[in-house]
């Protein structure tokens, strides 16, 4: 058996989503290059909805495909949907990841939940 | 799809006249060599052949071989074995911090049994000091044990400068001088009256031999306890029935590995050099790990900047390239490599650590398609990695999450 499952193998190798959002409506970014991983998710929100979502993450598989999971996962849902996604949650959708991976590079739910934490800061500093 | 396998430091390929010579031990004569009726001398003929052939790669004597199961064993019973016997004279030893876990981990067990360890410096090349490994001596140094080379960043010691150091500083007259020649093995010739060590290890696996076989050659005068008890197997210092066929095929890998090392090395070594002048023409931002100068002729060892090490060998194996890492998210542990660690490698650079390690198997053709696709996976990983973006805009390396 592969280390990875197919669906985390086709994620890493084929991420959805990648890029940055040059008038993101909210900026996100966790983890630490010293442990391997760290991951940036831009967003738009538009009629409370993630409109789009965009990631650059740098790390290892896991990492890789967790981005492009929850990228696909929030997208068109309402900000408060996307935040009761948890780190769990993408575990599960990409079939289970490596026990030793579940904590280190499981981290996208994290960093888009940050995202819309800065739009939720910026929406409530402007009124 | 190709398969390039350039991993040849955790496993090689089978040489074929080493099958052909290890195939009638399975099927024909499987007497058992310690049983004196015929079919047990054909095993016992075959069994001292064999040690005569690694013998006679090292230059040592036949009856100063050990036959064991795997490097990690010879060392287990090098490091265990000559402490034991050593134990009424000392109880501190001195290892490098770049060591295999077979000598790393078995330090630390006996740490706990009240020996003492001291762990001597790499310079940022992999290089061990002679001037720190003469402080770390004391009165009750028993032992010494300094790899060959290393298997991850190609180092190769001068082991012959550091046992005459360690024999001329006259600190004691019993230290013993081990080496895990491990690396080395089929990748270079040796001789061990010329190194002048009392103690090292061979294993087959990795010399184009079959798994299942190794050795530790131990010289006549040098005393050590069994780890293995059982029957007399190996002068009672390794009890077990012996591993016949996988023994005939390291004698012969043994035998092959005198003749023709040298021939292939020239061939290993012009793959490797293209791969060490071309990748950083090909991709900005790598930098190679490990000498230069003193390195073994099939390893290569770069670290490529903003992309992370397990990444980048899963792309490389979804192009049928075979390689390996030293960064955290590659390891089982989660922790970099300790030879990047105690060569000071930045932490964050390291992470992008990949390995190749070619074999006298690998072609030309295969070193270009490494040329060809390894800077487009770089370029992909990079695409995607907000460290590389940072830097593009920036000129400055990012360090932690804003």
């Amino acid at each position: 058996m592969a280390f990875y499952s197919e669906k985390v193998m086709d994620h890493f190798a084929n991420p959805r989503n990648i890029g940055e959002i040059k008038d993101a409506d909210g900026i996100g970014e966790v983890g630490n290059p010293v442990c391997g991983d760290m991951m940036t998710f831009y967003i738009k929100v538009k009629d409370n909805k993630i409109e789009d979502v965009k990631f650059k993450t740098f790390g290892c598989g896991a990492a890789i495909a967790v981005s492009s999971m929850i990228s696909e996962m929030a997208l068109g849902k309402t900000v408060d949907k996307v935040l009761k996604i948890t780190n769990n949650d993408v575990a599960k959708a990409l079939g289970g990841l490596p026990p030793n991976k579940l904590h280190c590079s499981n981290l996208g739910a994290d960093a888009l939940h940050k995202a819309i934490q800065d739009y939720k800061n910026k929406k409530n500093n402007i009124f | 799809m190709k398969q390039i396998y350039l991993d040849n430091q955790s496993n090689t390929k089978l040489d074929e006249r080493v099958f052909s010579v290890m195939r009638p031990f399975f099927l024909e004569y499987y007497g058992n060599p310690q049983s004196i009726y015929s079919l047990g001398c054909v095993s016992k003929n075959a069994l001292e052949i064999a040690r005569k052939q690694v013998a006679s790669y090292i230059h040592a004597n036949a009856s100063e071989i050990i036959f064991t199961s795997c490097g990690t064993e010879s060392n287990n019973l090098a490091v265990k074995g000559i402490c034991e016997a050593l134990k009424s004279k000392g109880n501190h030893i001195v290892v490098s911090a770049i060591e295999h876990f077979s000598v790393l981990n078995v330090v630390k067990k006996l740490q706990k049994d009240g020996f003492e360890v001291t762990y001597v410096s790499v310079d940022g090349k992999g290089n061990v000091s002679e001037t720190e490994l003469l402080r770390a001596l004391r009165k009750n140094t028993i032992l010494v044990s300094i790899q060959h080379s290393n298997a991850e960043i190609g180092t190769i010691q001068d082991i012959k400068k550091l046992v005459s150091a360690v024999k001329n500083s006259k600190v004691n007259d019993f230290v013993v001088f081990h080496t895990d020649a491990v690396s080395s093995g089929g990748m270079m010739s040796m001789d061990v009256k010329k190194l002048g060590v009392d103690a090292l290890t061979l294993s087959s696996s990795v010399m184009y031999g079959p798994k299942g076989a190794a050795a530790l050659y131990l010289k006549k005068e040098i005393c050590i306890v069994s780890q293995m008890d059982g029957g007399a197997q190996e002068c009672s210092k390794r009890g077990g029935t012996e591993n016949i066929p996988a023994i005939v095929g390291f004698g012969k890998a043994c035998e092959i590995a005198k003749e023709e090392t040298i021939v292939n090395n020239r061939k290993v070594k012009k793959l490797r050099d293209k791969l060490i002048e071309e990748l950083p023409k090909r991709i900005e931002y790598v930098y190679l790990n490990g000498s230069l100068e003193n390195r073994l002729v099939g390893n290569v060892n770069f670290s490529i900047e903003f992309v992370e090490g397990e990444a980048l060998f899963l792309l490389l194996d979804a192009n049928g390239i075979m390689a390996a890492s030293g960064s955290a998210c590659a390891s089982k542990n989660l922790k970099m490599s300790h030879v990047l660690d105690a060569m000071k490698v930045n932490v964050v650079v390291g992470q992008g650590s990949i390995l190749f390690t070619l074999s006298k198997y690998n072609t030309e053709e295969e070193i270009n398609y490494v040329l060809d696709e390894f800077p487009k996976i770089v370029k992909k990983l990079r695409e995607m990695s907000p460290l590389y973006s940072y830097f593009i805009k920036t000129g400055k390396r990012k360090l932690s999450a804003s």
